[in-house]
């Protein structure tokens, strides 16, 4: 058992790397605003404009790579919730900063 | 005694808990002690004070730091001599009293006093980033930021280092912080089999000079026990000796880092981990 361990890699590595990344990112966020408060307020407002939504049926979540950082925005829509001139066909609308996608699916 | 220059105000912070403040709060005072400067050690933990139980003084413990800031009773009547070393003094924190009692201009009031009468005071800080940490570190001259050579240790000890650079008096002057970095509960084997961050991992991350790095013992946790800090109770210790050189350093002395090795025989290393 002892001796297995001795040929495993250590972890010390993976703990370094994700501290790296991660306090980076910390440490800049300690002097800007906060950006993904501010993404989520502009985006809500956007969409808002057009539909319908309620706030807790919306999931933002933001993934921070070491190069690329993506950033995904669930709404749920509820059907017959239009604003404005737009047909209600939205279901649900996902905005995707990775691959800049917008589903529609048609209700 | 000491020639009195001015007094260093010395805080001693992590932002976790669990990583060894007080520990190293305590030893480190009584080494400054020994090493012939007067020496306060102040507990900035209101409510969960445990400076007064490392040092063994908890029985002597009549007024606090906030029955000071209040004005219920006179500095000298707080503070607590030691009765091991003459020139090391405790100012205990209130255990039952409410946090928000400590008042950025009460301990104002109580540091600058306590400069007029000690060579060196260390503050003692409560873990988190609350306003009992806040105002630990609030008139600080130097830091000492304990670190365990961990995830979440060394996370929470930049942003420490991050309010250290932003609310303290001396950023607010356009001044730095002079910070020293302490390593804690260091287990050789374990950095050498790449199990835990290095020393070296460390440093790299938080960009802050060493001051010292102190091996993980079991005569950390009997001093404790016994209510007399390991550089008291067992000077000849690793980690005692590790504490020393860190006091020396923190006095400004040029004394070459000794990194914990491991020290077990080859027939421990393979089949046990029990020796330490």
């Amino acid at each position: 058992m002892k001796l297995f361990n001795l040929f495993r890699s250590g972890s010390a590595p993976i703990a370094r790397e994700r501290l790296q990344i991660l306090l980076a990112h910390e440490r800049s966020s300690r002097t800007e605003p906060d950006l993904l408060s501010i993404l989520r307020e502009e985006i809500l407002a956007v969409i808002g404009r057009h539909v319908a939504f309620e706030p807790d049926k919306v999931q933002i979540k933001l993934d921070r790579g070491k190069s690329v950082t993506t950033l995904a925005v669930d709404i749920e829509i509820p059907h017959g919730s239009r604003i404005g001139g737009i047909a209600p066909q939205y279901s649900r609308l996902t905005l995707d900063s990775g691959a800049s996608s917008m589903e529609k699916q048609v209700a | 005694m000491s020639e009195r220059t001015s007094a260093r105000v010395v805080v001693v912070t992590s932002g976790k808990g669990g990583v060894g403040k007080t520990t190293s709060t305590a030893a480190i005072g009584a080494a400054l002690a020994r090493l012939g400067d007067k020496v306060v050690v102040v507990d900035f933990d209101v409510g969960l004070r445990n400076l007064d139980l490392v040092l063994g003084a908890e029985r002597r413990v009549v007024f606090d730091l906030i029955n000071v800031i209040n004005g219920v009773a006179k500095l000298p009547q707080a503070l607590i001599r030691d009765k091991r070393l003459e020139n090391l003094y405790l100012l205990p924190a209130s255990q039952t009293r409410d946090k928000d009692a400590l008042t950025e201009e009460g301990v104002g009031k109580v540091i600058a006093e306590l400069r007029e009468k000690f060579d060196w005071i260390v503050c003692d800080s409560p873990a988190g980033i609350e306003r009992g940490a806040t105002l630990a570190m609030r008139h600080a001259d130097t830091a000492i930021i304990v670190t365990n050579p961990e995830v979440s240790s060394v996370r929470d000890s930049d942003r420490i280092i991050g309010l250290l650079d932003a609310k303290t008096e001396k950023a607010e002057r356009g001044e730095c912080v002079d910070k020293h970095l302490l390593i804690t509960r260091y287990h050789p084997w374990r950095a050498a089999r790449g199990e835990m961050l290095s020393i070296d991992d460390v440093l790299e991350i938080l960009s802050v000079p060493l001051l010292g790095i102190i091996p993980e013992s079991e005569e950390v946790l009997r001093a404790s026990n016994l209510g007399s800090p390991v550089t008291i109770n067992a000077a000849l210790s690793a980690p005692a000796r590790a504490y020393f050189d860190a006091t020396r350093r923190l006095k400004g002395e040029q004394i070459a880092m000794e990194v914990p090795s491991d020290s077990r025989g080859l027939f421990t290393k393979l089949f046990g981990r029990k020796a330490a």
